[in-house]
């Protein structure tokens, strides 16, 4: 399997404290590989240092391009999407108007469609003429996978998307998560709890202070229990 | 008396249109920066200039088109080259440079056109009377500036909630990061706002420079009231900026047209207890009211009127 997305060396500060100490990893193509640790550790900094948010030194190649230093929106064009942690939705939008920003230029098609997504997400298309900024957070979860996903990208990283959501709407992201991979497209989930990522992650990378603490299969990580006590449980 | 009304109605909403031409930009150009642009009365100022000196050579309506168009790209350049890099300093740093790019465009202007107004008349293919009413006759001219700036107006509307790029506008605003990692290059599109905004202030400038002084002191008259506009509306609020620009616009013109004082209207003995206060005419007080109205909002509703942060 070819390596998508290189991270090699990875470096970020915050003003003086060094959040990012040499991050390595990789994910290949159609691969889903989530990246675990506590809140803190640097991996929400990670996917920002590699969307061109975060200013970050080391070596990021994506499809085998030199990506740091360029611009989000250019790094974002290659083929790279993002979904934010904190549903950065744009409220004053309607919910299909969110999804049109969605797509890098009028007319572009892909993998796709707003069909596709009301069909995920019958509430949605409910909703798709209200103002985005009222719907319940776990439909701005929704919209916002969706949103990024209308700009067909090749790897999408996933910033926390069942943080304090129901039961209920855990499932259907873990649907849509198997809907992305399902058409081949990579995944980088970044997660603090193991249930979704444990089921359907090829592997496994667990940060902590600022670097990888651990590399390996889910299995690999389900044997090694000092990894987990030290590194994850609180 | 409903002459009175009928013209001050017209001359106030006029002036109200206007202001609305540059205080849109202006309160878009805030939502991107975070801080007011000082110099955007000067980009009005530019655009009477390229006006006058356009339609002295070619005529009135090359310069109606093609000035507005070189203030806009005046404004582009002063963004790209100037505030883009300034940003990084921070706010009181770009406050600082719009501060001082108002001073140097007001000396370029004495230096190239000296001190004195010039004489920038208007076209005569729209120099006559376009009605009369009881006396009264209204300038055609007045209700060109008055179609143009409705013209402005929905122009504006449709590219903001219609178009695509409007809705790019939109969320940028109010989330630049997240707009750029969709694949959205934000700086050309704030870019394109500055200009935009600049190219509005410019075409306000080519239309009221005939009609008002075309002189190196309009930008100084017209700045501090265009700031009362986006405060009392809501920093950032396009809709404040309408309501308020029109608002502002009928006050001022109300106002001078009514000549009374407070002696007038509770008899000589009530308001000789404000002593000369009491026989000062509304008229008189007609430049303060509408710094008193800001005083008023910043005091009762600091958001203003449709804004939703401090000020």
């Amino acid at each position: 399997m070819s390596a998508l997305l290189e991270v090699e060396n990875l470096n970020a500060y915050y003003g003086k404290s060094h959040i990012l100490q040499g991050v390595d990893f990789h994910v290949g193509e159609g691969e889903i590989v989530s990246l675990l640790g506590r809140n803190g550790v640097g991996r929400s900094t990670t996917i920002k240092a590699i969307m061109g948010d975060v200013r970050s030194h080391g070596s990021i190649r994506f499809k085998g391009r030199e990506i740091a230093g360029l611009k989000p929106h250019q790094i974002a064009r290659l083929g790279l999407g993002y979904v934010p942690e904190n549903r950065d939705i744009f409220p004053g939008l309607t919910v299909r108007q969110n999804l049109l920003l969605g797509q890098k230029t009028a007319r572009q098609t892909g993998r796709w469609s707003e069909a596709d997504m009301f069909r995920i997400f019958p509430r949605l298309e409910e909703r798709a003429d209200t103002a985005a900024g009222v719907l319940s957070g776990g439909e701005q979860q929704m919209l916002t996978m969706c949103r990024t996903l209308m700009g067909d990208p090749d790897l999408v990283m996933i910033d926390e998307p069942t943080e304090g959501l129901a039961p209920k709407m855990v499932e259907l992201v873990g649907r849509l998560l198997g809907e992305i991979a399902g058409r081949g497209i990579s995944i980088l989930l970044v997660e603090q709890k193991l249930t979704i990522a444990l089921k359907i992650s090829g592997r496994l990378y667990v940060m902590g202070h600022g670097r990888i603490v651990f590399a390996g299969t889910p299995a690999e990580f389900a044997a090694n229990k000092q990894v987990r006590q030290e590194w994850l449980e609180v | 008396m409903l002459e009175i009304i009928t013209f001050s109605t017209l001359n106030g909403v006029l002036y109200g249109m206007l202001l609305f031409m540059m205080a849109s930009g202006l309160t878009l150009i805030f939502s991107m920066m975070g801080v007011l642009n000082f110099a955007h009365a000067s980009f009005y100022m530019v655009g009477a200039y390229f006006g006058f000196e356009i339609s002295r050579r070619v005529g009135f309506w090359p310069g109606f088109v093609v000035a507005p168009l070189l203030v806009g790209a005046l404004g582009a350049l002063v963004e790209r080259y100037g505030l883009r890099r300034v940003h990084r300093f921070g706010h009181v740093a770009e406050l600082l440079f719009t501060f001082g790019l108002a001073f140097v465009i007001e000396e370029l202007v004495n230096m190239i056109w000296g001190k004195l107004p010039v004489d920038y008349r208007v076209p005569p293919s729209l120099d006559f009377v376009a009605f009369r009413l009881f006396d009264t006759t209204y300038p055609a001219y007045r209700m060109f500036m008055l179609a143009t700036a409705v013209a402005i107006f929905a122009f504006l509307l449709i590219v903001l909630k219609r178009t695509r790029v409007g809705l790019i506008i939109q969320a940028a605003l109010t989330h630049p990061n997240m707009v750029a990692m969709l694949g959205h290059d934000v700086p050309t599109v704030f870019m394109m706002v500055f200009g935009v905004g600049a190219a509005l202030a410019g075409l306000a400038g080519v239309i009221a420079g005939p009609a008002l002084v075309t002189q190196p002191a309009m930008a100084g008259l017209l700045g501090p009231i265009l700031f009362v506009v986006i405060v009392v509306g809501g920093l950032g609020s396009l809709a404040g900026a309408f309501v308020a620009s029109l608002l502002i616009g009928l006050i001022q013109t109300f106002a001078v047209a009514i000549n009374v004082s407070l002696a007038d209207m509770v008899g000589g003995d009530a308001a000789s207890r404000f002593g000369e206060l009491g026989h000062v005419t509304v008229a008189q007080i007609a430049p303060v009211l509408p710094y008193l109205l800001l005083v008023l909002v910043l005091i009762l509703r600091p958001t203003g009127l449709f804004g939703n942060r401090e000020t």
